[in-house]
Protein backbone atom coordinates (compact mmCIF):
# COMPACT_ATOMS: atom_id res chain seq x y z
CA UNK A 1 0.00 0.00 0.00
CA UNK A 2 1.12 3.50 -0.82
CA UNK A 3 0.92 4.96 2.67
CA UNK A 4 3.19 2.23 4.01
CA UNK A 5 5.69 3.08 1.33
CA UNK A 6 5.51 6.79 2.16
CA UNK A 7 6.31 6.02 5.80
CA UNK A 8 9.01 3.52 4.88
CA UNK A 9 10.67 6.01 2.52
CA UNK A 10 10.53 8.73 5.16
CA UNK A 11 11.93 6.52 7.91
CA UNK A 12 14.75 5.17 5.77
CA UNK A 13 15.75 8.42 4.07
CA UNK A 14 14.86 11.25 6.43
CA UNK A 15 18.43 12.45 6.96
CA UNK A 16 18.82 12.88 3.19
CA UNK A 17 15.49 14.68 2.86
CA UNK A 18 16.35 16.90 5.78
CA UNK A 19 19.71 17.84 4.29
CA UNK A 20 18.09 18.45 0.89
CA UNK A 21 15.41 20.66 2.43
CA UNK A 22 18.10 22.54 4.35
CA UNK A 23 20.10 23.21 1.19
CA UNK A 24 16.95 24.34 -0.62
CA UNK A 25 15.98 26.71 2.17
CA UNK A 26 19.49 28.10 2.52
CA UNK A 27 19.90 28.78 -1.22
CA UNK A 28 16.42 30.34 -1.39
CA UNK A 29 17.05 32.52 1.67
CA UNK A 30 20.52 33.77 0.72
CA UNK A 31 19.43 34.18 -2.90
CA UNK A 32 16.39 36.23 -1.91
CA UNK A 33 18.39 38.47 0.46
CA UNK A 34 21.14 39.12 -2.11
CA UNK A 35 18.51 39.48 -4.82
CA UNK A 36 16.63 42.03 -2.73
CA UNK A 37 19.84 44.02 -2.19
CA UNK A 38 20.63 43.94 -5.93
CA UNK A 39 17.04 44.92 -6.65
CA UNK A 40 17.08 47.82 -4.17
CA UNK A 41 20.28 49.24 -5.65
CA UNK A 42 19.14 48.78 -9.25
CA UNK A 43 15.64 50.08 -8.55
CA UNK A 44 16.97 53.15 -6.74
CA UNK A 45 19.42 53.98 -9.52
CA UNK A 46 16.67 53.63 -12.11
CA UNK A 47 14.51 56.18 -10.27
CA UNK A 48 17.17 58.91 -9.93
CA UNK A 49 15.77 61.97 -11.74
CA UNK A 50 17.65 62.45 -15.02
CA UNK A 51 19.98 65.48 -14.90
CA UNK A 52 19.32 67.94 -17.69
CA UNK A 53 22.80 67.87 -19.19
CA UNK A 54 26.48 67.15 -18.68
CA UNK A 55 28.62 64.14 -17.83
CA UNK A 56 26.24 62.99 -15.12
CA UNK A 57 23.46 62.55 -17.65
CA UNK A 58 25.65 60.44 -19.93
CA UNK A 59 26.83 58.35 -16.97
CA UNK A 60 23.32 57.77 -15.65
CA UNK A 61 22.01 56.90 -19.12
CA UNK A 62 24.78 54.32 -19.58
CA UNK A 63 24.16 52.73 -16.18
CA UNK A 64 20.41 52.63 -16.85
CA UNK A 65 21.01 50.94 -20.19
CA UNK A 66 23.18 48.25 -18.58
CA UNK A 67 20.57 47.70 -15.88
CA UNK A 68 17.80 47.40 -18.47
CA UNK A 69 19.76 44.76 -20.38
CA UNK A 70 20.39 42.85 -17.15
CA UNK A 71 16.73 42.96 -16.10
CA UNK A 72 15.35 42.05 -19.53
CA UNK A 73 17.79 39.17 -20.02
CA UNK A 74 17.31 37.49 -16.66
CA UNK A 75 13.55 37.97 -16.62
CA UNK A 76 13.28 36.74 -20.18
CA UNK A 77 15.18 33.45 -19.93
CA UNK A 78 14.46 30.38 -17.78
CA UNK A 79 16.56 29.90 -14.68
CA UNK A 80 17.27 26.28 -15.63
CA UNK A 81 19.01 27.47 -18.81
CA UNK A 82 20.79 30.29 -16.96
CA UNK A 83 22.13 27.72 -14.51
CA UNK A 84 23.67 25.67 -17.33
CA UNK A 85 25.08 28.72 -19.11
CA UNK A 86 26.66 30.23 -15.99
CA UNK A 87 27.97 26.97 -14.54
CA UNK A 88 29.40 25.44 -17.71
CA UNK A 89 30.11 28.79 -19.32
CA UNK A 90 32.37 29.89 -16.48
CA UNK A 91 34.30 26.65 -16.79
CA UNK A 92 34.59 27.03 -20.55
CA UNK A 93 35.41 30.73 -20.72
CA UNK A 94 37.55 31.30 -17.63
CA UNK A 95 38.54 27.78 -16.67
CA UNK A 96 36.87 28.28 -13.29
CA UNK A 97 35.56 25.11 -11.71
CA UNK A 98 32.74 26.66 -9.74
CA UNK A 99 31.59 25.25 -6.45
CA UNK A 100 28.02 24.17 -7.26
CA UNK A 101 26.66 25.66 -4.06
CA UNK A 102 28.25 29.06 -4.80
CA UNK A 103 26.99 28.83 -8.39
CA UNK A 104 23.49 28.10 -7.12
CA UNK A 105 23.47 31.16 -4.87
CA UNK A 106 24.82 33.40 -7.64
CA UNK A 107 22.20 32.18 -10.11
CA UNK A 108 19.28 32.59 -7.70
CA UNK A 109 20.55 36.00 -6.54
CA UNK A 110 20.91 37.60 -9.94
CA UNK A 111 17.66 36.07 -11.11
CA UNK A 112 15.78 37.40 -8.08
CA UNK A 113 17.61 40.74 -8.43
CA UNK A 114 16.16 41.23 -11.90
CA UNK A 115 12.62 40.80 -10.62
CA UNK A 116 13.23 42.79 -7.45
CA UNK A 117 14.63 45.74 -9.44
CA UNK A 118 11.25 46.18 -11.09
CA UNK A 119 9.39 45.63 -7.82
CA UNK A 120 11.50 48.34 -6.14
CA UNK A 121 11.03 50.72 -9.07
CA UNK A 122 7.28 50.24 -8.74
CA UNK A 123 7.61 50.79 -4.99
CA UNK A 124 9.44 54.10 -5.42
CA UNK A 125 6.94 55.28 -8.05
CA UNK A 126 4.07 54.50 -5.68
CA UNK A 127 5.37 56.92 -3.04
CA UNK A 128 3.45 60.21 -3.09
CA UNK A 129 5.33 63.07 -4.75
CA UNK A 130 4.55 65.15 -1.66
CA UNK A 131 6.93 63.01 0.41
CA UNK A 132 9.84 63.94 -1.87
CA UNK A 133 8.80 67.59 -1.94
CA UNK A 134 8.49 67.82 1.83
CA UNK A 135 11.94 66.28 2.29
CA UNK A 136 13.46 68.63 -0.29
CA UNK A 137 11.71 71.60 1.30
CA UNK A 138 13.32 70.72 4.63
CA UNK A 139 16.67 70.89 2.85
CA UNK A 140 17.47 67.21 2.36
CA UNK A 141 19.44 66.21 -0.74
CA UNK A 142 18.49 63.23 -2.93
CA UNK A 143 20.39 60.65 -0.86
CA UNK A 144 19.03 61.92 2.47
CA UNK A 145 15.50 61.98 1.07
CA UNK A 146 15.81 58.42 -0.18
CA UNK A 147 17.42 57.06 2.95
CA UNK A 148 15.31 58.80 5.62
CA UNK A 149 11.92 59.15 4.00
CA UNK A 150 11.39 57.17 0.81
CA UNK A 151 13.26 53.90 1.28
CA UNK A 152 11.66 52.94 4.62
CA UNK A 153 8.25 53.33 2.99
CA UNK A 154 9.33 51.46 -0.13
CA UNK A 155 10.67 48.54 1.91
CA UNK A 156 7.40 48.27 3.81
CA UNK A 157 5.43 48.38 0.55
CA UNK A 158 7.50 45.77 -1.28
CA UNK A 159 7.62 43.31 1.62
CA UNK A 160 4.68 41.20 0.34
CA UNK A 161 6.25 40.98 -3.12
CA UNK A 162 9.61 40.06 -1.59
CA UNK A 163 7.95 37.29 0.42
CA UNK A 164 6.35 36.07 -2.76
CA UNK A 165 9.77 35.98 -4.39
CA UNK A 166 11.14 33.95 -1.47
CA UNK A 167 8.37 31.36 -1.86
CA UNK A 168 9.00 31.17 -5.61
CA UNK A 169 12.71 30.66 -4.92
CA UNK A 170 12.06 27.78 -2.51
CA UNK A 171 10.24 25.97 -5.31
CA UNK A 172 12.44 27.10 -8.19
CA UNK A 173 15.71 25.96 -6.65
CA UNK A 174 14.53 22.54 -7.84
CA UNK A 175 15.76 23.40 -11.33
CA UNK A 176 19.30 23.61 -9.94
CA UNK A 177 19.43 19.80 -9.92
CA UNK A 178 20.66 20.16 -13.51
CA UNK A 179 24.00 21.34 -12.15
CA UNK A 180 23.91 18.68 -9.39
CA UNK A 181 23.16 20.92 -6.44
CA UNK A 182 22.08 18.51 -3.69
CA UNK A 183 18.85 20.34 -2.93
CA UNK A 184 15.53 18.68 -2.17
CA UNK A 185 14.55 17.78 -5.74
CA UNK A 186 17.96 16.28 -6.44
CA UNK A 187 17.73 14.23 -3.24
CA UNK A 188 14.22 13.08 -4.14
CA UNK A 189 15.39 11.94 -7.55
CA UNK A 190 18.21 9.97 -5.94
CA UNK A 191 15.90 8.32 -3.41
CA UNK A 192 13.31 7.40 -6.02
CA UNK A 193 16.05 5.96 -8.18
CA UNK A 194 16.93 3.54 -5.41
CA UNK A 195 13.41 2.65 -4.24
CA UNK A 196 11.69 2.75 -7.65
CA UNK A 197 8.64 4.17 -5.82
CA UNK A 198 8.26 7.45 -7.77
CA UNK A 199 4.80 8.48 -6.63
CA UNK A 200 5.50 8.01 -2.92
CA UNK A 201 8.93 9.63 -2.97
CA UNK A 202 7.79 12.72 -4.85
CA UNK A 203 4.70 12.91 -2.70
CA UNK A 204 7.02 13.18 0.32
CA UNK A 205 8.98 15.91 -1.51
CA UNK A 206 5.77 17.86 -2.18
CA UNK A 207 4.78 17.71 1.46
CA UNK A 208 8.21 19.01 2.49
CA UNK A 209 8.09 21.84 -0.09
CA UNK A 210 4.62 22.81 1.06
CA UNK A 211 5.58 22.80 4.73
CA UNK A 212 8.51 25.11 3.98
CA UNK A 213 6.56 27.59 1.88
CA UNK A 214 3.60 27.61 4.26
CA UNK A 215 5.75 28.29 7.32
CA UNK A 216 7.69 30.99 5.48
CA UNK A 217 4.52 32.82 4.39
CA UNK A 218 3.18 32.78 7.96
CA UNK A 219 6.46 34.17 9.31
CA UNK A 220 6.46 36.93 6.69
CA UNK A 221 2.89 37.89 7.51
CA UNK A 222 3.87 38.11 11.16
CA UNK A 223 6.83 40.35 10.34
CA UNK A 224 4.59 42.63 8.26
CA UNK A 225 2.19 42.99 11.16
CA UNK A 226 5.03 43.76 13.55
CA UNK A 227 6.42 46.43 11.22
CA UNK A 228 3.07 48.19 10.97
CA UNK A 229 3.04 48.63 14.72
CA UNK A 230 0.04 49.27 16.86
CA UNK A 231 -3.16 50.80 15.53
CA UNK A 232 -3.21 53.03 18.58
CA UNK A 233 -0.79 55.54 19.99
CA UNK A 234 -0.13 56.64 23.54
CA UNK A 235 -0.76 60.24 24.38
CA UNK A 236 1.69 61.83 26.75
CA UNK A 237 -0.48 62.53 29.76
CA UNK A 238 2.01 61.78 32.51
CA UNK A 239 3.83 64.97 33.41
CA UNK A 240 7.09 63.38 34.57
CA UNK A 241 7.32 61.59 31.24
CA UNK A 242 6.57 64.88 29.54
CA UNK A 243 9.29 66.77 31.38
CA UNK A 244 11.80 63.99 30.74
CA UNK A 245 11.42 64.54 27.00
CA UNK A 246 11.56 68.31 27.28
CA UNK A 247 14.90 68.23 29.08
CA UNK B 1 13.92 97.09 5.56
CA UNK B 2 15.87 93.87 5.07
CA UNK B 3 14.69 91.82 2.14
CA UNK B 4 14.58 88.08 2.76
CA UNK B 5 13.93 87.05 -0.82
CA UNK B 6 13.86 89.40 -3.76
CA UNK B 7 12.32 88.12 -6.98
CA UNK B 8 13.08 89.86 -10.23
CA UNK B 9 11.54 89.31 -13.66
CA UNK B 10 10.53 85.76 -12.77
CA UNK B 11 8.98 83.68 -15.55
CA UNK B 12 7.61 80.18 -15.54
CA UNK B 13 6.16 78.19 -18.41
CA UNK B 14 4.87 74.66 -18.60
CA UNK B 15 5.49 73.95 -22.25
CA UNK B 16 3.86 76.73 -24.26
CA UNK B 17 1.68 77.74 -21.33
CA UNK B 18 3.02 80.79 -19.50
CA UNK B 19 2.03 80.52 -15.86
CA UNK B 20 4.08 83.37 -14.44
CA UNK B 21 4.93 86.50 -16.42
CA UNK B 22 7.62 88.90 -15.29
CA UNK B 23 6.99 88.75 -11.56
CA UNK B 24 8.76 91.35 -9.41
CA UNK B 25 8.18 90.88 -5.76
CA UNK B 26 9.97 90.69 -2.42
CA UNK B 27 9.38 89.66 1.15
CA UNK B 28 10.81 91.73 3.99
CA UNK B 29 11.97 90.49 7.34
CA UNK B 30 9.12 90.21 9.85
CA UNK B 31 6.47 90.79 7.25
CA UNK B 32 3.32 88.73 6.70
CA UNK B 33 2.36 88.71 3.02
CA UNK B 34 -0.74 87.02 1.65
CA UNK B 35 -1.15 86.08 -1.99
CA UNK B 36 -4.75 85.88 -3.19
CA UNK B 37 -6.30 85.24 -6.57
CA UNK B 38 -8.46 82.74 -8.38
CA UNK B 39 -7.42 79.17 -9.15
CA UNK B 40 -4.94 79.04 -11.99
CA UNK B 41 -3.72 82.58 -11.42
CA UNK B 42 -0.23 81.25 -10.67
CA UNK B 43 -0.05 81.96 -6.95
CA UNK B 44 0.89 78.41 -5.90
CA UNK B 45 3.36 78.17 -8.75
CA UNK B 46 4.99 81.39 -7.57
CA UNK B 47 5.35 79.96 -4.08
CA UNK B 48 6.77 76.71 -5.40
CA UNK B 49 9.20 78.62 -7.60
CA UNK B 50 10.51 80.51 -4.59
CA UNK B 51 11.86 77.36 -2.96
CA UNK B 52 12.54 75.78 -6.34
CA UNK B 53 10.12 72.88 -6.16
CA UNK B 54 9.36 74.23 -9.62
CA UNK B 55 12.27 75.41 -11.68
CA UNK B 56 11.66 78.95 -12.94
CA UNK B 57 12.09 79.45 -16.69
CA UNK B 58 13.74 82.85 -16.30
CA UNK B 59 14.49 85.71 -13.95
CA UNK B 60 16.34 85.95 -10.67
CA UNK B 61 15.73 85.01 -7.07
CA UNK B 62 18.07 86.99 -4.84
CA UNK B 63 18.78 85.55 -1.42
CA UNK B 64 21.48 87.08 0.83
CA UNK B 65 22.83 89.01 -2.15
CA UNK B 66 23.19 85.99 -4.44
CA UNK B 67 21.07 84.81 -7.33
CA UNK B 68 20.18 81.28 -6.33
CA UNK B 69 19.18 80.39 -9.88
CA UNK B 70 22.88 80.34 -10.82
CA UNK B 71 23.93 76.82 -11.71
CA UNK B 72 26.59 76.66 -9.06
CA UNK B 73 24.19 77.34 -6.22
CA UNK B 74 23.54 74.60 -3.67
CA UNK B 75 19.78 74.00 -3.63
CA UNK B 76 19.60 72.07 -0.37
CA UNK B 77 21.64 74.75 1.42
CA UNK B 78 19.20 77.45 0.23
CA UNK B 79 16.07 75.43 0.99
CA UNK B 80 16.95 74.83 4.61
CA UNK B 81 16.49 78.57 5.22
CA UNK B 82 12.95 78.46 3.79
CA UNK B 83 10.16 76.59 5.53
CA UNK B 84 7.28 75.15 3.56
CA UNK B 85 3.80 74.10 4.62
CA UNK B 86 1.83 72.17 2.00
CA UNK B 87 -1.85 71.96 1.21
CA UNK B 88 -1.70 68.16 1.57
CA UNK B 89 0.45 68.34 4.76
CA UNK B 90 3.01 65.85 3.42
CA UNK B 91 4.15 64.62 6.79
CA UNK B 92 6.74 61.85 6.50
CA UNK B 93 4.51 58.77 6.69
CA UNK B 94 7.21 56.52 8.10
CA UNK B 95 7.97 58.78 11.08
CA UNK B 96 5.94 59.61 14.16
CA UNK B 97 5.11 63.21 15.09
CA UNK B 98 8.33 63.79 17.04
CA UNK B 99 10.57 62.32 14.34
CA UNK B 100 8.84 64.36 11.66
CA UNK B 101 10.14 67.42 13.47
CA UNK B 102 13.52 65.91 14.36
CA UNK B 103 14.80 64.20 11.21
CA UNK B 104 15.46 67.41 9.25
CA UNK B 105 17.24 69.04 12.16
CA UNK B 106 19.57 66.06 12.57
CA UNK B 107 20.29 65.42 8.89
CA UNK B 108 20.31 68.97 7.55
CA UNK B 109 21.18 71.24 10.48
CA UNK B 110 23.45 68.56 12.02
CA UNK B 111 21.95 68.99 15.47
CA UNK B 112 22.29 66.16 18.00
CA UNK B 113 19.18 64.10 18.71
CA UNK B 114 18.91 65.59 22.20
CA UNK B 115 19.08 69.16 20.92
CA UNK B 116 16.69 68.42 18.08
CA UNK B 117 14.12 66.82 20.38
CA UNK B 118 14.22 69.83 22.68
CA UNK B 119 13.60 72.20 19.77
CA UNK B 120 10.85 69.90 18.44
CA UNK B 121 9.07 69.81 21.81
CA UNK B 122 9.22 73.59 21.99
CA UNK B 123 7.55 74.12 18.61
CA UNK B 124 5.14 71.20 18.99
CA UNK B 125 4.07 73.02 22.14
CA UNK B 126 3.53 76.22 20.14
CA UNK B 127 1.11 74.43 17.80
CA UNK B 128 -0.47 72.43 20.63
CA UNK B 129 0.66 69.00 19.44
CA UNK B 130 3.30 68.17 22.06
CA UNK B 131 1.19 65.45 23.63
CA UNK B 132 0.89 63.53 20.37
CA UNK B 133 4.59 62.88 19.77
CA UNK B 134 4.11 59.10 19.52
CA UNK B 135 1.33 59.24 16.94
CA UNK B 136 1.90 58.33 13.30
CA UNK B 137 0.55 60.73 10.65
CA UNK B 138 -2.21 58.31 9.57
CA UNK B 139 -3.60 58.43 13.12
CA UNK B 140 -4.12 62.22 13.09
CA UNK B 141 -6.88 64.43 11.77
CA UNK B 142 -6.19 66.89 8.96
CA UNK B 143 -5.97 69.85 11.31
CA UNK B 144 -3.58 68.00 13.59
CA UNK B 145 -1.40 66.96 10.67
CA UNK B 146 -1.19 70.52 9.42
CA UNK B 147 -0.21 71.80 12.87
CA UNK B 148 2.57 69.20 13.02
CA UNK B 149 3.66 70.27 9.54
CA UNK B 150 3.86 73.87 10.77
CA UNK B 151 5.94 72.73 13.76
CA UNK B 152 8.22 70.78 11.41
CA UNK B 153 8.85 73.95 9.42
CA UNK B 154 9.40 76.02 12.59
CA UNK B 155 11.96 73.51 13.90
CA UNK B 156 14.31 74.40 11.05
CA UNK B 157 14.18 78.02 12.28
CA UNK B 158 13.94 79.34 8.72
CA UNK B 159 14.08 82.96 7.56
CA UNK B 160 10.59 82.71 6.12
CA UNK B 161 7.84 80.10 6.02
CA UNK B 162 5.88 79.60 2.81
CA UNK B 163 2.30 78.42 3.27
CA UNK B 164 0.71 76.85 0.19
CA UNK B 165 -3.07 76.97 0.79
CA UNK B 166 -2.64 75.43 4.25
CA UNK B 167 -6.35 75.12 4.99
CA UNK B 168 -7.73 74.17 1.56
CA UNK B 169 -7.64 70.41 2.19
CA UNK B 170 -9.21 70.65 5.64
CA UNK B 171 -12.73 69.96 6.80
CA UNK B 172 -14.44 73.27 7.65
CA UNK B 173 -14.37 72.68 11.40
CA UNK B 174 -10.61 72.18 11.34
CA UNK B 175 -9.77 75.35 9.45
CA UNK B 176 -10.09 77.42 12.61
CA UNK B 177 -7.46 75.56 14.65
CA UNK B 178 -4.86 75.95 11.91
CA UNK B 179 -5.64 79.61 11.26
CA UNK B 180 -5.39 80.28 14.99
CA UNK B 181 -1.87 78.82 15.08
CA UNK B 182 -0.90 80.87 12.03
CA UNK B 183 -2.32 84.04 13.54
CA UNK B 184 -0.27 83.52 16.72
CA UNK B 185 2.84 83.00 14.60
CA UNK B 186 2.13 86.15 12.59
CA UNK B 187 1.84 88.14 15.81
CA UNK B 188 5.10 86.66 17.12
CA UNK B 189 6.97 88.39 14.29
CA UNK B 190 7.64 85.38 12.05
CA UNK B 191 8.14 86.19 8.38
CA UNK B 192 5.35 84.49 6.46
CA UNK B 193 4.27 84.23 2.85
CA UNK B 194 0.79 82.75 2.57
CA UNK B 195 -1.16 81.62 -0.45
CA UNK B 196 -4.74 81.47 0.74
CA UNK B 197 -8.41 81.51 -0.11
CA UNK B 198 -9.33 82.64 3.41
CA UNK B 199 -10.06 86.30 2.72
CA UNK B 200 -11.05 87.26 6.26
CA UNK B 201 -7.85 85.73 7.58
CA UNK B 202 -5.71 87.46 4.94
CA UNK B 203 -7.33 90.78 5.76
CA UNK B 204 -6.75 90.35 9.46
CA UNK B 205 -3.17 89.10 9.71
CA UNK B 206 -1.38 90.44 6.63
CA UNK B 207 0.89 93.44 6.45
CA UNK B 208 0.59 93.30 2.70
CA UNK B 209 -1.72 91.57 0.25
CA UNK B 210 -0.77 90.58 -3.27
CA UNK B 211 -3.51 89.95 -5.79
CA UNK B 212 -2.53 87.74 -8.71
CA UNK B 213 -4.43 87.34 -11.94
CA UNK B 214 -3.47 85.37 -15.07
CA UNK B 215 0.18 84.99 -14.10
CA UNK B 216 0.90 88.60 -13.16
CA UNK B 217 0.72 90.60 -9.96
CA UNK B 218 -2.31 92.75 -10.68
CA UNK B 219 -2.23 94.76 -7.49
CA UNK B 220 -0.52 94.78 -4.14
CA UNK B 221 -0.81 96.86 -1.03
CA UNK B 222 -2.10 97.19 2.50
CA UNK B 223 -5.03 94.85 3.24
CA UNK B 224 -7.30 97.84 3.93
CA UNK B 225 -6.56 99.15 0.47
CA UNK B 226 -6.92 95.80 -1.36
CA UNK B 227 -10.09 94.67 0.36
CA UNK B 228 -11.92 97.97 0.88
CA UNK B 229 -10.75 100.19 -1.88
CA UNK B 230 -8.97 98.30 -4.67
CA UNK B 231 -7.78 100.44 -7.54
CA UNK B 232 -8.04 97.71 -10.20
CA UNK B 233 -11.28 96.56 -11.76
CA UNK B 234 -10.25 92.89 -11.81
CA UNK B 235 -9.41 92.95 -8.09
CA UNK B 236 -12.88 94.29 -7.41
CA UNK B 237 -14.40 91.58 -9.65
CA UNK B 238 -12.48 88.82 -7.87
CA UNK B 239 -13.44 90.04 -4.41
CA UNK B 240 -17.05 90.31 -5.41
CA UNK B 241 -17.01 86.71 -6.69
CA UNK B 242 -15.38 85.26 -3.57
CA UNK B 243 -17.68 87.26 -1.32
CA UNK B 244 -20.75 85.86 -3.06
CA UNK B 245 -19.31 82.37 -2.71
CA UNK B 246 -18.66 82.73 1.00
CA UNK B 247 -22.21 84.04 1.47
CA UNK B 248 -23.58 81.09 -0.50
CA UNK B 249 -21.69 78.77 1.80
CA UNK B 250 -23.89 79.90 4.65
CA UNK B 251 -27.16 79.26 2.83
Amino acid sequence: MSLDWVIKILVENWPMFLRGAGVTLLIALIGTVFGAIIGLLAGMIRTIPMPERGMRKILLKTINLILSIYIEFFRGTPMIAQAMVIFYGSALAFGIDMNVFAAAIIIVSINTGAYMAEIVRGGVLSIDKGQFEAAHAVGMNHMQTMWNVVLPQVIRNILPATGNQFVINIKDTSVLNVISVTELYFVTKTVSGISYRYFETFFVACMIYFTMTFVVTRILLYIEKRLDGSENYTMITNDTQFEAIQK
Amino acid sequence: MEKIVDIQHLNKSFGAHEVLKDINFSVNKGEVVSIIGSSGSGKSTLLRCINLLEKPSGGEIIYRGENILDDKHDLAEYRKHLGMVFQQFNLFNNHNVLNNCVVGQIKVLKRTRGEAEKVAMKYLGVVGMDRYINAKPKQLSGGQKQRVAIARALCMEPDVILFDEPTSALDPEMVGEVLKVMKDLAESGLTMLIVTHEMEFAKEVSDRVVFMDKGVIAEEGHPEHIFNNPSQERTREFLKRTLVQSRLAFV
